[in-house]
């Protein structure tokens, strides 16, 4: 047994030893590393190590919740006794209960080596080299805001009363930079990232070219006439709003009447171009892991096909509540918080469309390459959004000249609806949680500017 | 309780973490503690309370910054800390400064949240459940939370400054749905300061109630209206307007790294004489108070807006050291996890001399936000967006039908220029800023405000 499965058991005795009825313990050690640089020089090197243990508690069908950093006996045994404690203050409910064990199978691969080989200096350069390829691009690139590196490798334990048990690795990193070009009496800037399970996985130049490129092509950008019309969403774009669709396939907010997509399974909710599920253990997956934040084994789920929705996501409680099974969609984000239903790797399924074939089809239109402000543009009970957004007009089903300043707006149903088509090659994106998704054509979005 | 950091074991480690050279140098040590509660279908739920502590050590050479940062308090957890810090440089020792203890007041909390039983704090998330209930059987869902924090830190520095601080911030929230056949509309209030249980003594019910009232008004929304007008903006968290479009481009690092539309503008007209604005780290009790900054600098009041005319940037220490200023106080980090930067505090448009009826009542046609959900800005090229979660339409100079799905769109050069009114009603509202990846406590405030026109971007087609 690991250390960490060793504080998990310890952990769990100490809770059921204080009087809860049955109890859970997830532990994690992360260590990580970032570069920040900025002007052909290392800002800040940072290396961290985080270590911390969630207890949870049931007393009968009332649970709660303790976390903190002290891993000795003593430490762990008084957060058992606060998590014990605190399912004392929590109201009944009668499908609060432990997960119970289920077979776990191994998902090698989650790790890289290359995130504990390279030497602080071989980070620093990879940074370096994002910033200097953006730099050295245009001479109207006039500047990086920042570039940066960072990476984390974690080890997870967990155990429970009932006889859950598990442990795993993993490891994953990104990079990314925002470029500023100035023209026409203004400024630019342009994101370009990579992600990737280590350093060796990324494509420093790929990263800057993309930073570069983004913040060049937006030089002269005016504002567009509001209309409505075919709109071309970038990946990153279609990342977001499907991360928005994600988050309204959770149970709970399914079964609180919190999500425009209560109420609606087998239902038509997309067009038949939109296709969509969730899969905690695609290779590729950043999210990826053999079981989910409860100890229950992640796994593949269809949640949009053929337009019509063909499932949420469970995590203990919420199939509980429901009478079916875990999805295995029990996420959190550390230990620090309560497990709770959220997606792991949400796919979109390609399209066979190349972008310029959308563009082609878009005939009229707008190309978003960009967001802002959906966390406060977006209400997620509803669905109805309006966000801020910049990218290319689309003139003859050709990219045309640059636009910002404009908002789109909508409903998250509607626009699901009204996608048209999906691009062919898709990208992981990490807005909306961790997403894969090529570009997607909507047939008609508000746009409004001038 | 033992103390977080004992002046001895500071010096050592400032000595080993200045091992390999470096100009400057500091360990930060923090103790964390917090409770959360919930309800959610009249059910208590999500009782959690967390305990944690760590260090953080820094080392400044040249323009890097070496950090790095562990959980737990022992000497000998500080001391890798430091080590790890040190690794990366590659000069000759050097001595930090003797330490000298100065005494900071940390803001006074009453009556401590710790000592107060969890049961009460579920009974007023009940009676928050009940009163926002209350307010009309459209009411189909309300959740409220509880969340007390409570950060003890002490730092020292190679200049010798050994200093500590001890806060408490105490914050509720309301969040409702209301339903009326098709339709479904939300409201949310808040409320939340740097004080202790004595903040929900008055009334704390009343936010639940203002959420519920907010949703029940949405029920009538139309959409709201799409193209540029005059907008009046709310008073209190009306704020994050300013925030968003100057607070966030006068924080130093993006001056320095060219990134922001404010940069060469110090002592330059960017508004109409009548805007006065403010970040203020030291008005008591306010949510983004603290007595100093996470650097040791005690928090101050900086005019930042004078009469139209731009007075001041926001400097952390390195900033500061670069510009050959003086720090203002706003090096802020989330935790001992992370490094500081240039934050805000408490930011503010000082009160005017206009009243929000007087505003309206000159505007023919025209949108009034009265809150939002939040914004955000890219401080380099100005363009900010903010989603509006109450709206209505101004029409022959009065406030007419409510709206739903509004976002303000703009840049802000233009926006703040565009401000052409401002309102004497002014008061204080707490929101979380995100940046750099760290989300920190922040206060926002202003009177009613109006923009001459600015671009709303609706729904309605």
């Amino acid at each position: 047994m690991s250390e960490l499965s060793a504080v998990a058991h310890c952990a769990v005795e100490a809770a059921t030893g204080a009087g809860a009825s049955d109890a859970e313990a997830y532990v994690s050690r992360e260590s990580g590393r970032e570069v920040r640089v900025h002007g052909g020089e290392v800002e800040s090197l940072t290396a961290a190590v985080q270590t911390g243990v969630g207890i949870r508690a049931w007393s009968g069908h009332r649970v709660g919740y303790a976390y903190g950093t002290d891993l000795s006996e003593a430490g762990v045994t008084e957060i058992a006794a606060r998590a014990a404690e605190a399912a004392e203050v929590a109201d009944e409910d009668e499908f609060a209960a432990p997960p119970q064990p289920a077979e776990i199978e191994a998902l090698p691969g989650l790790g890289d080596p290359s995130v504990a080989e390279w030497e602080a200096s071989q980070l620093a350069e990879l940074a370096l080299t994002v910033e200097r390829t953006a730099l050295d691009s245009d001479p109207r690139l006039v500047g990086v805001e920042q570039a940066v590196y960072a990476d984390a490798a974690e080890q997870v334990a967990i155990a429970s009363s009932t006889g859950v048990a598990g442990e795993h690795e993993t490891s994953t990193c990104y990079a990314y930079l925002q470029a500023l070009a100035e023209g026409e009496g203004a400024r630019e800037t342009g994101l370009g990232f990579g992600l990737a399970r280590g350093p060796r996985g990324l494509d420093p130049e790929a990263i800057g070219a993309e930073g570069a490129e983004r913040a060049l092509e937006m030089i002269g950008a005016g504002k567009p006439e509001s209309r409505s019309c075919p709109v071309v969403l970038d990946a990153t774009v279609a990342a977001s709003f499907v991360g928005l669709v994600g988050g309204g396939l959770g149970a709970k907010a399914v079964q609180r009447g919190r999500s425009p997509l209560a109420g609606r399974l087998d239902e038509e909710v997309a067009s038949a171009a939109f296709a969509l599920h969730d899969d905690g253990r695609e290779p590729s997956g950043p999210a990826s892991a053999p079981f989910d934040g409860e100890g229950v084994p992640r796994r593949r789920t269809a949640l949009i096909e053929g337009g019509r929705l063909r499932s949420y996501l469970y995590d203990t409680y919420t199939a509980n509540r429901e009478g079916v099974h875990s999805t295995g969609a029990a996420s959190r984000g550390s230990y620090r918080a309560l497990p709770s239903v959220s997606t792991s790797n949400l796919v979109v399924a390609p399209g066979s469309h190349s972008f310029e074939e959308l563009l082609a089809e878009a005939g009229e239109g707008v190309f978003v390459n960009d967001v802002a402000g959906l966390h406060s543009g977006v209400n997620p009970v509803t669905g109805v959004f309006s966000v801020g957004a910049s990218g290319r007009m689309i003139r003859g089903g050709q990219l045309a000249e640059p636009v910002r300043e404009f908002t789109i707006a909508g409903e998250l149903v509607a626009m699901l609806s009204a996608v048209s088509a999906a691009g062919a090659e898709p990208r992981w994106v990490p807005f909306g949680g961790s997403v894969s998704t090529p570009p997607l054509l909507i047939a008609g979005m508000a746009i409004s500017g001038s | 309780m033992t103390p977080l950091l004992d002046q001895e074991v500071a010096s050592r480690v400032l000595s080993r973490a200045l091992a390999n050279g470096g100009r400057f140098a500091e360990v930060f040590a923090e103790r964390r503690r917090g409770q959360v509660l919930a309800i959610d279908e009249q059910r208590i739920e999500s009782v959690q309370t967390g305990a944690e502590e760590g260090a953080g050590v820094r080392v400044v050479e040249g323009g890097t910054t070496y950090f790095a940062h562990v959980d737990g308090l022992d000497p000998a957890d500080l001391e890798r800390a430091a080590d790890e810090a040190a690794a990366a440089l590659k000069g000759d020792r050097r001595e930090p400064q003797p330490l000298q203890a100065r005494e900071t007041t940390p803001l006074p909390i009453a009556h401590r949240p710790e000592e107060v039983p969890a049961a009460r704090k579920a009974e007023m998330l009940r009676e928050l459940d009940e009163r926002g209930r209350a307010k009309g059987s459209e009411i189909a869902q309300l959740t409220a939370s509880y969340a007390e924090a409570r950060r003890e830190v002490a730092l020292a520095n190679s200049d010798g400054l050994f200093t500590g601080d001890d806060r408490t911030r105490v914050r509720i929230g309301a969040q409702v749905v209301a339903r009326r056949d098709g339709s479904v509309e939300t409201g949310a209030e808040t409320l939340g300061a740097h004080r202790g249980y004595e903040l929900l003594e008055d009334d704390p019910a009343q936010i639940a109630e203002q959420a519920a009232a907010k949703a029940l008004t949405l029920l009538d929304a139309v959409p709201a209206p799409s193209g540029s007008m005059p907008v009046v903006v709310g008073g209190g968290f009306g704020g994050v307007l300013f925030h968003e479009m100057t607070g966030h481009g006068l924080e130093a690092d993006h001056i320095q790294k060219g990134a922001s539309v404010y940069l060469h503008k110090l002592g330059e007209r960017v508004a109409e004489p009548l805007l006065n604005a403010y970040d203020d780290g030291r008005l008591p009790g306010e949510w983004g108070s603290d007595g100093i900054d996470d650097e040791g600098q005690p928090t101050q009041k900086t005019l930042v807006i004078e009469e139209g005319r731009i007075t001041s940037y926001l400097y952390d220490h390195l900033t500061a050291e670069r510009a050959g200023v003086s720090s203002t106080g706003n090096g802020r980090r989330e935790s001992f996890r992370h490094l500081p930067i240039p934050r805000m505090t408490n930011t503010y448009i000082a009160p005017g001399e206009a009243t929000p009826e007087e505003m309206i009542a000159e505007v023919a046609r025209g949108f009034y936000a009265v809150s939002f959900g939040g914004g955000q800005v890219d401080p380099a090229t100005g363009d900010f967006v903010f989603g509006v979660n109450e709206g209505y339409l101004i029409e022959g100079g009065k406030v007419t039908k409510p709206c739903r799905g509004a976002t303000l769109i703009g840049n802000c050069l233009d926006a703040l220029a565009a401000i052409d009114a401002v309102g004497d009603d002014f008061f204080m509202k707490t929101g979380m800023c995100g940046k750099g990846g760290q989300k920190i406590p922040v206060g926002t405030g202003q009177g009613h405000v109006r923009l001459r026109a600015l671009t709303v971007g609706g729904t309605e087609r």
